[in-house]
This record gives structure tokens, C-alpha cells and sequence, in this order.
């Protein structure tokens, strides 16, 4: 990654401008040039240093819903369990951590009743609780991180 | 502002949920593909955007390959009265990626407020910590610091639900 690279992305984490020439707008601010940076951005992308480019969208606006949720897998247990868990296309960011819960994962559906269903399919498949922890308040942070 | 018909916000949704297409003029080229203006287009994501569907717009980074290895969930046993106060504290900090209130779950879980640091080791965001907590006195709270070891679908997804961030 050199100079450019890094500025683009911390502009671009920050937003991106609607505008019919977006990309011309950014390169301005960054003494580059529109196609500099459109190809920089795809090299990024093809990369895999993004996961994506555009915008994210709140599913809980759209009618979603998304819910973290926890489980204690057995260490012997742990590979199929996590196995059975991603199986289910509703689940994100499955994360082992280091805590007695020691599986994280979200869980996005389009509908609230679906995430339910998910947990008890879940506790089915595995035959393991899952601990539900829906969000209740969000205090707002922007996710940031500097290159 | 132009107005879009459901069938047309719907439409413009599905072609950009994947990702805004890099070429000079973007709008246009999804105006083009949805029979639609490109005013029509900047309009409705603009309004899109004030009225918080869209709640980020811009890259997104895969953050283990910009060497943010650590990856820490930061969860609070805290009094309800006090909860806001805390939570808004730790939600200016600028290392703090996300913070949010959620449930106990007793007797197998005591913490109330959850909230992601990424730093580049375990030892640095370990120091940020402590640093917060020593500027605006949390040492008496009881919390516990969950790194992850290992992470087995960070999907890009199509919404906003960075890790935890459910």
C-alpha cells in the first residue's frame, strides 16, 4: 500500500459522494485523478483488503433483524458445532473467543419472528443453548481505522 | 426531489447491495441498467442516506488485512443508572468501534454493555483499556476483555453488522 492507497482509505471510510462524478471528486481532493482512482479502489477490492465497496444498509430500517447471540461449545465439540452453526445462511461474524461462552456469532433475518426459529434450530441441530442478546440501546461510534 | 415508485427503490436496493459499480459516472450506469434518470438515482440515495437506510456509504475494510489483528469484545457489569453514562464515555473514545447495551443472560452471563476495540496486538488494545479506565475512573467496574482467536465467517455482508454489531 503506498501513499494514495492510504489516503483513499481513510477518505472513503468516512463516505463516499453522490455526486455524477464521484469518483472525480475524490480525486480532486487528493491531487489524483478520477481514473487513478477508480483502479486503486478495485485493486483494493480484488486484493480482498475490502470486503466491499458501497453502501451498508440498517437491515433493522429495511424490516430485518439482527440479534448477537453465544454458546459454551465443549472444545471437542467445537469444530462440528461450528460447522452446523455456519451451515445456517443467517449467520455472521462467527467468532471463537476466550471465555467459557466461547462462540459468538449474529444472526440477520429479514423478519424478527425468523430469528427465533434460528436460535431454536440451532439448539436443535447442536442440541446446545444459545444465548440471545439483542441489542437494547445503540451509543454511536464511527468505525474507523486508520491505515 | 424525484420520487422513485416502490417497484423502482426496490430495483435500485437489489443493484446496489452488492456494491456501487467503479466506473466515472456510477448513477448513471445504474440509472441506465434500471430504465431510470440518474437525478432520479443521486435523489433517492441521498434520501436514502438523511434518513439513516443507509447508515454508511464508502469502503469497507477487511480490518485483519490491515493488520488489526486484535479483535476485542469489551463487556461491563454496570448498574442501570449508570450505564449511559459509561457507554457514552466509552463511545467518544476514538479506538472504541462500537458500543451497545444488551441483556444479561444470568446465571451464565453478567455483562450489560458490549464494546469492540481493534488494535494491531493484544498488548495494545490491553493499554488503551487501561488508559480509558484510568481517565474516567472505571476501574471499579467489573468487566472482562473477550478476544477473538479466530474468525470463521466474517461475511461482507449487504448491511451494517460490523462484528457484534447486531
Amino acid at each position: 500500500m503506498d501513499q494514495l492507497d492510504k489516503q483513499l482509505m481513510n477518505l472513503l471510510q468516512k463516505g463516499f459522494p453522490i455526486s455524477e462524478r464521484p469518483f472525480k471528486d475524490v480525486a480532486a481532493t487528493l491531487n489524483s485523478t478520477e481514473q487513478e482512482v477508480i483502479s486503486r479502489v478495485q485493486a483494493m477490492l480484488d486484493s480482498g483488503l475490502l470486503t466491499r465497496f458501497g453502501p451498508m444498509f440498517d437491515a433493522a430500517c429495511w424490516g430485518g433483524d439482527f440479534t448477537l447471540v453465544a454458546m459454551e461449545v465443549p472444545d471437542d465439540r467445537f469444530e462440528a458445532v461450528n460447522e452446523i452453526v455456519n451451515g445456517f445462511e443467517q449467520i455472521a461474524h462467527n467468532y471463537q473467543r476466550t471465555h467459557r461462552l466461547n462462540m459468538w456469532f449474529v444472526i440477520g433475518t429479514e423478519t424478527s419472528n425468523e430469528i427465533f426459529e434460528v436460535i431454536k434450530n440451532i439448539e436443535q441441530a447442536t442440541g446446545l443453548p444459545v444465548f440471545n442478546m439483542p441489542k437494547e440501546h445503540e451509543f454511536f461510534v464511527g468505525l474507523y481505522l486508520p491505515a | 426531489m424525484m420520487t422513485l415508485s416502490a417497484d423502482q427503490q426496490a430495483g435500485l436496493f437489489a443493484a446496489i447491495e452488492q456494491g456501487l459499480p467503479l466506473v466515472e459516472r456510477p448513477y448513471l450506469a445504474l440509472a441506465e441498467q434500471l430504465a431510470i434518470s440518474e437525478m432520479a438515482v443521486i435523489s433517492t440515495i441521498e434520501s436514502w442516506q438523511t434518513q439513516g437506510l443507509i447508515r454508511r456509504f464508502g469502503l469497507v475494510v477487511r480490518h485483519r488485512k490491515l493488520g488489526y489483528q486484535a479483535n476485542a469484545m469489551v463487556v461491563w457489569d454496570i448498574a442501570a443508572e449508570d450505564t449511559e453514562r459509561v457507554a457514552d464515555l466509552l463511545a467518544k473514545e476514538e479506538v472504541v468501534t462500537l458500543c451497545y447495551e444488551r441483556p444479561r443472560v444470568l446465571p451464565h452471563w453478567r455483562y450489560n454493555l458490549f464494546c469492540m476495540i481493534h488494535g494491531k496486538s493484544r498488548e495494545q488494545v490491553l493499554k488503551q483499556l487501561a488508559d480509558i479506565c484510568q481517565r474516567h475512573q472505571l476501574n471499579k467496574i467489573t468487566k472482562n476483555v473477550l478476544f477473538s482467536t479466530k474468525a470463521y465467517k466474517q461475511r461482507g455482508g449487504r448491511y451494517a453488522a460490523t462484528a457484534n454489531g447486531a
